[in-house]
């Protein structure tokens, strides 16, 4: 119900446009039904289905911009939201950086949306997170997950007759299995579009070999160590750098990406020379949506090529104020790898740790993009190419600047989260603390 | 319409006609934002969901009629970023049948969407009988009828002029261009949830609840060095109306290196010394690692203890129920049955308070009809209590619930989330400064910065918005690069002294994460200036 088509969402769009009495009006129209499954101490805890649906328009007369959203889709409720921007609007301060809106645009049809992941129920997801407990049942382990699926649709329309519209499916499953006695954890999580790919039993069976495989844990001293990234560790620490890709605050001197006198480290060998790194909503493997929220058309982008940057990503204002062309950021990122295995990156390395993820990773600072965090549900030591026993989680303090100047190896790429990351080897990656936690 | 189709369909058309005519807009306007939805009709929607429930099978169930508004005003330097006022509205349905929980959302809040919405719950929760291992067992909970509950607020923030709040932000942003800050951003949030809660016990509850954040960033370039420093706010999110953003000299501690504030916020003066403090902040000298004593305010403290006694005391997560995601506890059952487990010195005392005044999570009654109130959870420095809700209760041998349970939103589903989670005041009195003049060789922390922690709460790291040195009882200067790192049990067993009353201020965050899917939640936490001894302290700079 909340899923409207494309001609429908236009319809409402084109209406709302018609109330519009300023002299710019910008309209979006978003809807979801996200149905989810949770469960804890091998038992479902919660689960629920929820649809949403919301407008908004941002009205503007001169530069003075007001925006006001609503969920109710009657005629009169879509006239006074109208009046109620336009309103807003008028009471409004001007906006120097007001950009006027773009005009109609051609953007490639989009990969996102998958049917039979939109046609999930409850009991798809009580039969899927069944086969879960099945694994931790059998195997006398403890688990507690979570299972999402939505089905989104997307759209904007404004007065300069763009328009624009994506439907998207999404399925994303995590599971943390625990031995009886609480000395052993084990993880996985994995997002897909499309509902097949999604395997919960064998997921589920690689959780519970993790939790196994670190029940109990030696201590070794916090250092400098060669580490493994699994491909969801090594996302965990990429977010921050990719959010940094934006040319504003880097011209403004204020990131990591700012060059030491003014301007940006555009152009510059940042990485090591095996690090490239690209977003392509049109990769079949990790499709995103083909516009940005601004209606600027979204392609495939190269970010960092051999190590050395190629883009910074700017708004539609700074690329107007540095005689830029504007280039939205896209959270279908691919960071390029080889062919190697997990299991020969291990192989590889004589003395080192794998991490299977981390945790709580918050900046300590936003100049060097220094990181601290912890690893989580499965850390072992690695030694002569054989993982030996598992040990104590530490605490990290390392920036992923210096991790992607240290990278030994990088393996093939796998989906993790939106992206395609690879599993890494890393040298000299600082752990600075040990924790007790399991 | 959905309103008209409501009363049409409820037969109460007649007296409907002289409702407010915004009762079931989903709109935005600061004067319909004062106007709440009539409670007759809130508890007329209620109805039609306790008694579908109960037709279709639900032994128990509850619903929540929510109305929540939020303002954002974000400035930057002399203009305004953003004016966005929202509303979400709609109903959240919770059941149980067959001994398991089922639950459903809806914002058509007519009769049938209600209706099936409701019997959506009760096929959810037929459906997870079946994978159930035992069904549900909910404290006994006694209804209280038709009651309702306020935030005791003197101002409504959503009441002031807009054009008063934009200019006190971009007076703000003048105060630190003057200072010689590069960048400042200034953000003006406000928040009030209407909430009407009804189960099969009994209650209608009806309460109004009001939250308040100002705060900002003021950034300082040193372009020659290709450096850049920052200070945020040191005001505190508060469960207070506009009244918080008037200052008031009684509620200001002066005397040390920052002005402190403890229910009245002025955010001019605070913006001023901002500018003063990355001045500083630029030209601080690296510590150096090793241990230290810390004195700590309460703008910092808050999220410590937060992070290290409030997560961990969550039953839920004692128990398991968020391992897969926030985490479990090192606080095992174990440790709280023994009665002797030594979390702290004997200086920690640890209250949680779902009452206290200004606290940003006060509230009458908790999402599922609980009356709240205040218990110990660390007593002379032992572990006594956790916080827990009404399934949960019976596991702990509670006989009732501590009214611990809060959704987000209504199409969230209530969980158990922290209440305020404070440290009492010393007995003895001392003042900051005078706390200060005791140390040999320290550092006094104000503000939150970075913060992490491991998911059992045992090892973290947090470092601060400004960290002075104190050398033989004087402050010297500021020290950069400064973070903490700790394990829980032997950090609170490190604290030595507390300040007084006069001391005492809160500090809280609007959006602590928990849940799948996630969930956000306004919790504050008190404490008077305290002191740690020996604390392990680490340099943070790097070069790239």
């Amino acid at each position: 119900m909340a899923i409207l088509s494309k001609e429908e969402a236009q319809a409402i769009l084109k209406k709302v446009l018609s109330y519009s009495k300023s002299d710019a009006c910008e309209v979006s129209l978003n809807g979801s039904d996200e149905g989810n499954i949770r469960y804890a101490r091998n038992a479902v805890s919660t689960a629920g289905q929820i649809d949403v649906m919301s407008l908004s328009v941002s009205s503007t007369f001169g530069k003075k911009t007001g925006t006001a959203t609503i969920n109710e889709f009657d005629d009169a409720s879509l006239k006074k939201v109208v009046e109620r921007a336009e309103e807003l609007a008028k009471l409004a301060p001007e906006n120097p950086e007001y950009m006027p809106p773009l005009g109609p645009q051609t953007f490639a049809e989009s990969l996102t949306y998958n049917a039979k992941t939109a046609a999930m129920n409850p009991e798809t997801r009580a039969d899927m997170v069944a086969k879960s407990l099945s694994v931790s049942k059998g195997a006398n382990l403890e688990a507690a997950g979570f299972l999402v699926n939505s089905n989104r649709f997307s759209s904007i329309m404004n007065s300069k007759g763009l328009f624009a519209y994506n439907k998207s499916t999404n399925v994303s499953f995590s599971v943390t299995m625990r031995n009886q006695q609480g000395t052993g954890s084990g993880y996985v999580e994995q997002d897909f579009n499309n509902l097949d790919k999604m395997d919960t039993l064998a997921l589920s069976k690689i959780a519970a070999s993790k939790a196994n495989g670190s029940a109990g844990a030696k201590a070794i001293e916090p250092g400098k160590y060669t580490v493994i990234l699994e491909p969801l560790a090594a996302s965990d620490m990429l977010g921050n750098l990719f959010r940094g890709f934006d040319a504003r605050s880097a011209d403004e001197g204020r990131s990591f990406m700012s060059k030491k006198g003014g301007g940006t480290r555009l152009g510059e060998q940042l990485f090591s020379e095996n690090v490239n790194i690209y977003s392509d909503p049109l990769n079949p493997e990790v499709p995103g949506s083909t516009w940005s929220g601004d209606g600027l058309p979204v392609t495939k982008t190269q970010w960092v090529e051999n190590g050395v940057v190629k883009n910074l990503s700017y708004s539609r204002y700074w690329a107007s104020q540095k005689n830029k062309q504007p280039l939205p950021f896209s959270r279908s990122i691919v960071l390029e790898g080889g062919n190697q295995s997990l299991e020969d990156l291990i192989k590889s390395t004589e003395k080192g740790i794998l991490v299977t993820r981390f945790w709580y990773i918050r900046m300590v600072d936003p100049q060097t993009l220094l990181l601290t965090g912890l690893t989580r549900d499965g850390t072992f030591y690695i030694e002569n190419g054989e993982i030996k026993f598992p040990i104590k989680n530490f605490r990290f303090n390392e920036s992923p600047v210096i991790m992607l100047n240290n990278v030994e190896a990088l393996g093939k790429p796998v989906r993790t989260g939106s992206g395609l990351i690879p599993p890494m080897k890393i040298r000299d990656f600082t752990f600075s603390s040990l924790s007790d936690a399991i | 319409m959905k309103r008209r189709d409501f009363l049409y369909l409820t037969g109460i058309g007649t007296s409907a006609a002289i409702l407010p005519s915004l009762a079931f807009g989903k709109l935005i306007s600061v004067e319909e934002a004062l106007t709440p939805v009539d409670v007759a009709l809130k508890k007329k929607m209620a109805d039609v969901a306790l008694n579908t429930a109960k037709a279709n099978g639900a032994s128990y169930a509850d619903v929540r009629v929510g109305r929540y508004l939020n303002q954002v005003i974000a400035t930057r330097e002399k203009r305004v970023d953003n004016i966005a006022n929202s509303e979400s509205y709609g109903m959240g349905i919770r059941v149980i049948a067959n001994g398991a929980w089922g639950f459903a959302a809806t914002n058509n809040l007519d009769k049938d969407s209600i209706a099936k919405a409701t019997k959506l719950a009760v096929a959810i929760a037929k459906g997870n009988a079946k994978i159930m291992t035992e069904p549900v067992q909910l404290a006994p909970q006694k209804g209280f009828g038709e009651v309702s509950w306020k935030t005791p607020i003197e101002t409504n923030a959503f009441s002031v002029p807009m054009a008063e709040k934009v200019d006190l932000l971009l007076s703000v942003n003048n105060e630190a261009l003057k200072g010689g800050a590069k960048y400042i951003n200034s953000n003006l949030f406000m928040v009030n949830e209407q909430k009407y809660f009804a189960s099969t016990d009994g209650s209608y509850i009806d309460q109004d609840i009001h939250r308040i954040w100002p705060t900002f960033t003021l950034t300082k370039i040193d372009a020659v060095a290709g450096k850049f420093e920052t200070r945020n706010a040191l005001s505190a999110p508060m469960g207070m109306g506009y009244e918080y953003l008037q200052p008031l000299d009684s509620e200001k501690i002066k005397g040390g290196p920052v002005t402190m504030y403890k229910k009245r916020y002025d955010m001019l003066e605070d913006v001023r010394e901002a500018a003063v403090h990355v001045d500083e902040k630029l030209k601080a000298k690296p510590i150096a690692p090793g241990k230290y004593d810390l004195v700590l305010d309460p703008s910092h403290l808050f999220l410590t203890i937060h992070e290290s006694v409030g997560h961990p005391t969550e039953l839920d997560r004692v128990l398991g129920y968020e391992a897969n995601y926030a985490g479990t506890s090192f606080l095992t059952l174990d440790k709280w049955e023994s009665k002797k487990f030594n979390f702290g010195s004997k200086e920690v005392n640890i209250v949680a308070d779902k009452l206290e005044t200004g606290s940003l999570g006060a509230v009458g009654y908790d999402d599922e009809g609980v009356k709240c109130g205040k218990w110990d959870i660390i007593k002379d420095g032992i572990l006594v209590n956790y916080q827990t809700i009404r399934d949960q209760a019976h596991i702990i041998g509670e006989k009732a619930s501590q009214g611990c349970c809060y959704a987000d939103s209504w199409d969230s589903i209530q969980f158990q989330r922290m209440p305020n989670v404070s440290l009492s005041p010393g007995t003895a009195p001392l003042s900051a400064a005078d706390m200060v003049k005791n140390v040999e060789k320290g550092i006094y922390m104000f503000g939150r910065n970075s913060y992490s922690i491991d998911q059992q709460r045992y090892n973290f790291q947090f470092s601060a918005q400004i960290a002075y040195e104190i050398k033989e009882g004087k402050i010297v200067g500021m020290f950069k690069d400064a973070a903490y790192q700790a394990n829980t049990q032997e950090f609170w067993n490190s604290c030595v002294q507390r300040c007084d009353k006069n001391d005492y201020r809160l500090g809280g965050t609007f959006s602590d994460g928990k849940g799948q899917p996630s969930q956000a939640s306004a919790v504050s936490h008190g404490s008077p200036t305290t002191r740690f001894n020996g604390v392990n302290v680490i340099n943070t700079g790097r070069k790239i």
